[in-house]
């Protein structure tokens, strides 16, 4: 019966929906009734999973890979305007419902460890079951409305989550500075969808990327405007130069929160936009080298800033910054199922780092709430030694910092490997692609030495938590370690999803994706490596990667280190790329400051108190009192007088009737 | 010329004049007094126009009734004397003349603006009718028939209006 | 026939009503000069009655109820502001005035 199991597409998102309005429900009414939060929200998530499931088996069933579309009611019939409420499935979205759902599942049922103390817990559990129904919006949705409103629908929920502990203000201020940043970047899509709009008519994917090869000509000016205005909306969500400041303060969310939004799901939606809307790309080669080199540069950039973080979060983010920079190396380069495999095997890895990071900080928050220590249960200068205290949790997070470095037979090897031989390849033909390459293996490099630098302050050495502390540290209750096992095992088996053929394998992504990307594939064709090319890059990439861990292991002393309190001030470069690049504080200086200027002397103290407030409201006021005043006077009491003017009012009134 | 147009010029003339004086006299006597003879004019024209039944209530109602009434109040409070206030200055006049002229004008052009031809019924109907039901029976038919209800109303209005002028006119409320 | 002379005469008399009204002080004499202006109206009834039909005249017998009625309590309010204030001038009678 694949039919019926696609016709119930819509319980895909409807599930998380429906699991946000009674957690809502619950959280405004009986906020202690944890039990049944945790069975609603993991379960819509599980059910959701489901029916993802069996929807892309009945979907796998269908012969052609055609795409399925499923119209549920007329949203926006405006004039030419005809926006339908449709869902579409193919064989992108297939891929990405699948990570959505099951990589969510499993946070949801880790926070339902890490949140239990919370006085939150429902509202938690009823902000996190709307995300994972916005990013399923956005990966469903069958035209760029409603991916848009699944666009704004995550914004909004990291927003909530990464303020959630709103009640300081460092908290709130990164929520409103994800929320802020993400705007700008929303400006740019929206601003892409009018010009599409105008250019063919229509916002339905299937509509636009038929007519798009024939609308554009290849190169041209608009399309390129419109795929870097797509690109700059991507930046914003995707946390990409130059708007990823909002990513790494986004860690003062709930750890769980930072897994699913800030590394698994929502970040990703960028690429995911990229890689649905390939064929525009590749009819804009400039906006193509755009993405592909911001990518690189932020792979790099954000490589660099992560080196000299102390807190383990704030490494975490900066890579997840880097790696999405890989992906939109990939995509950019043409390599969309290359971008969409890393993406997959990164949500995996990356998951299990964040997972993995919230378990040493729900044991070191454990035991300095124990001590009645105000140490910073995040800062890796406090921790240590932990993989005696944390051994399931030690070696679950090598083995993602072994993927992650790109190490085979692991699943970030084989996605790493694809983006930088396929901008390799492309250097042939634009040879700018060398540099990007270049740049991939220089941040590889650096992302070997990062992780391993993490691993070891955390899990090796001495422990520097403090005497009291250290009999507190604990391993994490089944509902955390459990899904950490699971990601492990996709951590080690995910890459077999997309062997390439150097090492025997099929290419299945690939071959599952053609269809999705075909079109793009015509435009902007790939280019074949030969065999030995191949291999010295795979070889050279492994080979960098293991200089950067045993580097790491070789000129890092975690002996040396002292807790966060009696650390001395960096200093040189050391400084620099602890304080990243200075970058916050520019922004700060060339635009918050600026605009917070205007906000405050022009456009409050003059244009609201003055011209508002003073012209508007007060001059309104004062011309309605003087009119009263007129007409107080003409008030005399006198018959007479009144008749007067009543003859001069009928005298009006038949002089236009008379005319 | 025919005799009744004559009838209505010479009537009306005096309707006109006798009102001019009722508005110019300072005596509120003498004003209530042309008032009459404006009245009894307005009877004249009313008979002309195929109104006799409505000609003899006006003798009886206004020029009878009400303008007793006006006399008796005039007497009984003893305004015999005329006040030099009582007509309004030069400039009250200047304006009072000026804008009743604009009216007058007004209403004297939106004369034409008649009703249309397709209406109108031939010139002898209303002496026709009057021939074939009776004067009184003429008008009586719609007032009994069509117009029940608001005659029937007139007299509880009329009901009021005695009630609420004995109650005004109390000297203790 | 005589409809354009009788709606001429009417306005002429209107007209004088309200100039009446405009021109006198004396609350009695305005009053009379309102007779006047309803009694114009009246002849514009009776006139066009005499080619729409006999509702007009009607009208006019309603209109005298109404002046009946209105002049039986004008003329008690008239006496009770004169027993009150001992004028009937309205330049003196101004509790208009809020």
């Amino acid at each position: 019966m694949p039919g019926s199991l696609l016709d119930a597409l819509w319980l895909v998102p409807a599930l998380p929906l429906a699991g946000f309005v009674l957690n809502g429900a619950l959280a405004l009414t009986r906020p202690g009734a944890k039990r049944a939060v945790s069975l609603i929200g993991v379960g819509v998530l599980l059910l959701a999973f489901a029916a993802a499931a069996g929807a892309v088996v009945a979907f796998a069933r269908l012969p052609g890979g055609e795409p399925v579309v499923q119209r549920y009611w007329e949203w926006l019939p405006v004039g030419d305007l005809q926006v339908h409420f449709a869902l579409q499935l193919d064989r992108l979205s297939a891929v990405m419902i699948l990570v959505v759902t099951g990589v969510g599942a499993l946070i949801h049922l880790f926070s339902v460890g890490y949140m239990h103390d919370d006085p939150g817990y429902a509202r938690y559990f009823a902000y996190l079951n709307l995300f994972v129904f916005f990013m399923l919006m956005l990966v469903l949705g069958a035209s760029f409305p409603v991916m848009f409103v699944g666009w704004e629908g995550v914004g909004l929920c990291s927003y909530l989550l990464i303020g959630f502990w709103f009640n300081e203000q460092i908290n709130a201020d990164a929520g409103k500075k994800a929320f802020i940043v993400n705007r700008i970047g929303d400006v740019g899509f929206l601003v892409a969808m009018f010009l599409l709009f105008r250019a063919t008519g229509s916002l339905d994917f299937g509509d636009v990327f038929s007519r798009a090869a024939g609308t554009f000509p290849p190169g041209g000016a608009l399309i390129t405007a419109i795929t870097l205005f797509l690109f700059l909306g991507c930046t914003g969500k995707s946390a990409q130069i130059p708007l990823y400041t909002w990513l790494p303060d986004a860690m003062q969310g709930p750890t769980p929160v930072s897994a699913l939004i800030h590394a698994a799901t929502m970040v990703t939606a960028g690429v995911y936009l990229v890689a649905r809307c390939g064929v525009l790309f590749a009819l804009a080669p400039v906006a193509s080298a755009v993405v592909a080199g911001v990518g690189a540069l932020t792979a790099l950039f954000a490589a660099t800033i992560a080196l000299k973080q102390w807190d383990i979060k704030r490494v975490l983010a900066y890579s997840t910054i880097s790696q999405l920079g890989y992906m939109f190396l990939g995509v950019g380069t043409g390599a969309h199922a290359a971008g969409i495999f890393h993406l997959a095997t990164h949500s995996f890895f990356k998951a299990l780092l964040f997972l993995g990071a919230g378990s040493v900080i729900h044991a070191m928050h454990h035991a300095y709430h124990a001590t009645h220590a105000h140490d910073d249960a995040q800062d890796m200068r406090n921790m240590g030694g932990l993989r005696h205290q944390l051994p399931w949790t030690a070696s679950l997070m090598w083995i993602a910092t072994l993927a992650i470095s790109g190490l085979p037979p692991l699943a970030g090897f084989f996605s790493k490997d694809e983006i930088l031989s396929a901008a390799f390849a492309q250097g042939a033909v634009r040879p700018i692609w060398y540099a990007f390459w270049a740049m991939g293996i220089a941040a590889a490099l650096l992302t070997a030495f990062y992780m391993t630098r993490l691993m070891l302050y955390t899990f090796h050495g001495a422990n520097r938590t403090g005497e009291g502390a250290r009999a507190h540290l604990h391993e994490a209750p089944w509902v955390m370690t459990g899904p950490l096992v699971a990601l492990g095992g996709l951590t080690l088996a995910g890459g077999a999803l997309n062997v390439s053929p150097l090492f025997g394998g099929g290419t299945w992504l690939h071959r599952w994706l053609e269809p999705v990307t075909a079109a793009a594939d015509r435009l902007q064709p790939a280019v074949e490596l030969s065999r030995a090319t191949e291999w010295a890059l795979v070889l050279g990439a492994v080979a960098v990667a293991a200089l950067g861990i045993v580097g790491a292991l070789r000129l890092l002393k975690p002996e040396a280190l002292v807790p966060a309190r009696l650390a001395p001030p960096e200093t040189g470069l050391g400084r620099v790329l602890w304080k990243k690049w200075y970058v916050d504080e520019l922004y700060d200086a060339v635009l918050v400051r600026p605009v917070m200027w205007l906000s405050r002397e022009v456009l409050w103290k003059v244009v609201d108190a003055r011209l508002v407030d003073g012209l508007l409201v007060n001059g309104s006021a004062v011309a309605s009192r003087a009119l009263g005043w007129v007409g107080s006077r003409l008030q005399t009491g006198e018959v007479g007088f009144y008749v007067v003017l009543f003859v001069i009012g009928v005298l009006a009134v038949l002089g236009a009737a008379v005319r | 010329m025919s005799g009744s147009v004559i009838i209505f010029w010479a009537f009306a003339g005096l309707a006109i004049g006798s009102a001019v004086f009722c508005i110019t006299r300072r005596s509120p006597v003498a004003s209530a007094l042309w008032l009459v003879v404006t009245l009894f004019s307005l009877a004249a024209l009313f008979v002309v126009l195929d109104a006799q039944f409505i000609a003899v209530l006006q003798v009886l109602v206004y020029a009878g009734a009400i303008m007793v009434l006006f006399l008796f109040v005039i007497m009984l409070l003893n305004l015999g004397r005329q006040a030099a206030t009582d007509i309004k200055g030069p400039l009250g006049l200047a304006v009072g003349v000026a804008l009743a002229g604009v009216l007058g004008f007004q209403l004297g052009v939106l004369r034409v603006a008649g009703p249309p031809a397709a209406i109108l019924l031939p010139p002898d109907a209303m002496a026709r009718a009057a021939a074939e039901q009776g004067m009184v029976g003429s008008v009586a038919r719609p007032l009994f028939d069509a117009y029940l209800v608001p005659f029937e109303i007139t007299s509880v209005l009329l009901l009021a209006a005695i009630v609420g002028a004995v109650v005004l006119a109390k000297r203790r409320l | 026939m005589l409809l354009g002379p009788a709606l001429l005469v009417s306005a002429v008399l209107f007209a004088l009503g309200v100039a009446g009204v405009l021109l006198r002080r004396n609350a009695i004499v305005i009053f009379m000069c309102v007779e006047l202006m309803l009694n114009a109206v009246n002849l514009t009834f009776v006139a066009l009655a005499q080619r729409l039909g006999v509702a007009g005249q009607v009208f006019v017998f309603f209109v005298m109820a109404v002046a009946a009625a209105e002049a039986a309590v004008g003329l008690a309010i008239i006496l009770a502001i004169y027993r009150h204030r001992q004028t009937l001038n309205l330049q003196n009678i101004n509790l208009l005035k809020g």
